[in-house]
């Protein structure tokens, strides 16, 4: 390609760049406004800025607690989803019997189905059993999120030779110690899409968790709503929680960037 | 692992106790509880197709589908243009290339409640003050009306989920060996030609996973829904989704929602059942 062709890419490449970046200069700048600043103009740079909107929105958004309602969460519900998914795949792959074959088109075809044809009976159900907090929740993710996690554990196994789990029974192992110590690490490249794909689907989730959390264990999405619902007018303090509240998912994103993409596609592609 | 080995049964009861328990049986309850006068907690008698009846002249569920339908294939279109657009850009050699990824892919880490509360900010705030500037009353008063409404969920989503559709794009584009490309510059084909002779033909299959990624989540979508315009104007905005949502926990008409429930699942269903065959009748072709 010609350097002048590479120049004009490049061009356009930051202009589209500056278009999407465009809504995180307005809600950062606008956050560090006073009501009068952001009345003055919405576009221009902060002046003078103030980080008492960071102070009211943290205490206001009960920000710790909900933080770390939201990682309980997130980490024991993709805890679980990791574990008992590769177990059932593990299961289903290496059974090969038409009992196995349906069972994983039943894991398949629940897929299918959208939370909204379910949500009504499901939390009737689990309130009936005073199952709707935290634990229920995450109980509740298993089933919704472990179909796609088996059938991405699926493809991984039957790359696996079956000569390694005959080579560790030869040697006296379990079912349990063959799948523990020998399969379960092979699978580890998997283990983090399935992991990245439930992080980002669990931490941003708020339907769900909105029928079954009390408010004491709300999470960030949840807060936010309440918060947003009380401050609709006072842009400054919501604008200041909206930050604080994506503060943890991009950090998390440029941490992890390099298995966050590779997860994102494989879990699209396959 | 055998079928009456105890422990193929055990490596599988905790996910199928957690499927039975969280999808089938609730999705069984609630087709049973649409032919039903279900109040949430109980049902007196059987009402045949009653609720069915109901939702077809039900002008909420009617709006709130049309308007599903048309959003649905405005993002379609922009979303898989607009990525493979990205998906091109990015994927020329140039400096900076690899941070505008970064960038373009940010907003599909946010989730859709956040995302809608940001864009309520500069649709209300941003573009007012931008219309008052330019002297253009167009860009006064979004999220006011239907049509602003509908459009401010398009740029929505299209901000949120552009970004995903590009990576399942490059993830193709860089399959396509360098070779082929050299050759045909080499045989004197223009920029144009190798994109509409080579490129395009090897994303095909790229543009089948995107399309119908798209179309079932836009089907989908609820949370930009509630942020973003809460389904106002009068309900004008609403989606599916939302219209169900609402129908059962604010209209606490829960038979009628389990009824639009379940016709929400086939449409959704039948979206991804053709996707299905489509993609092995492509596998046999091939």
């Amino acid at each position: 390609m010609s350097k002048k062709s590479t120049h004009l890419i490049a061009v356009l490449g930051a202009l589209v760049g500056l278009l999407w970046l465009f809504p995180f200069y307005m809600i950062v700048t606008n956050s560090f406004k006073t009501p009068k600043g952001i009345f003055a103009s919405v576009l221009a740079l902060p002046h003078p800025s103030t980080g008492r909107n960071y102070v009211n929105s943290f205490k206001a958004l009960h920000f710790i607690g909900s933080l770390t309602n939201s990682l309980i969460i997130t980490v024991c519900g993709v805890l679980l989803i990791i574990l008992c998914s590769s177990m059932a795949a593990y299961a289903l792959q290496r059974n090969h019997s038409k009992l196995s074959g349906a069972l994983l088109l039943l894991f398949i075809s629940s897929m299918l189905i959208p939370f909204q044809s379910v949500m009504i009976p499901l939390t009737a159900n689990f309130g009936s059993v005073h199952a709707l907090n935290m634990w229920g929740l995450m109980f509740m993710y298993l089933g919704f999120d472990c179909s796609l996690s088996i059938f991405l554990y699926q493809g991984t196994l039957s790359s696996i030779p079956f000569a390694m789990d005959e080579a560790a029974e030869m040697e006296g192992a379990s079912r349990w110690q063959i799948f523990y110590k020998v399969i379960f690490p092979m699978l580890s490249p998997m283990t983090v899409t399935v992991a990245i794909l439930n992080i980002i689907a669990i931490w941003n989730d708020y339907l769900l968790p909105s029928l079954v959390l009390p408010q004491a264990q709300y999470t960030i999405p949840l807060q936010m709503f309440n918060f947003f619902g009380e401050y609709t007018k006072q842009w400054h303090l919501a604008l200041a929680g909206i930050t604080l509240s994506i503060i943890p998912v991009i950090l998390f994103y440029l941490a992890a960037q390099k298995w966050i993409i590779k997860g994102v596609t494989d879990g699209a592609v396959k | 692992m055998k079928n009456r080995s105890l422990s193929f049964w055990l490596f599988l009861t905790p996910t199928l106790v957690a499927l039975a328990l969280v999808v089938f049986i609730p999705m069984l309850e609630g087709l049973f509880y649409s032919f039903t006068d279900w109040d949430g907690l109980s049902f007196t008698k059987m009402v045949g197709f009653q609720n069915y009846i109901t939702l077809l002249h039900d002008k909420a569920f009617v709006n709130a589908f049309w308007f599903t339908v048309a959003f649905v294939i405005v993002t379609v279109i922009a979303l898989n243009v607009i990525g493979l657009g990205l998906a091109l850009l990015v994927t020329q050699k140039f400096k900076g290339s690899n941070f505008l990824r970064t960038v373009f892919f940010m907003p599909n880490m946010i989730g859709g409640l956040i995302l809608g509360f940001i864009w309520q900010f500069i649709f209300t705030q941003g573009f007012s003050a931008l219309g008052s500037a330019l002297h253009a009353g167009w860009l006064e008063n979004w999220l006011t009306t239907e049509n602003t409404g509908f459009w401010g969920l398009v740029i929505v989503t299209v901000w949120q989920m552009s970004g995903y559709i590009m990576i399942i794009y490059i993830a193709y584009l860089q399959n396509i060996s360098q070779e082929i490309i050299e050759a045909a510059e080499i045989d004197g084909a223009s920029a144009w030609q190798r994109f509409t002779k080579i490129t395009f033909p090897m994303i095909a299959p790229a543009f089948t996973v995107c399309m119908f990624l798209t179309l079932s989540n836009g089907f989908k979508i609820y949370d930009q829904n509630l942020s973003l315009t809460g389904g106002g104007p009068y309900n004008s905005t609403q989606m599916l989704a939302m219209d169900i949502v609402n129908t059962a926990y604010n209209a606490s008409n829960f038979s009628l929602a389990e009824a639009k429930a379940i016709v929400f699942f086939i449409i959704v269903a039948a979206i991804s059942l053709i996707q299905v065959f489509y993609n092995r009748k492509r596998e046999v072709d091939l």
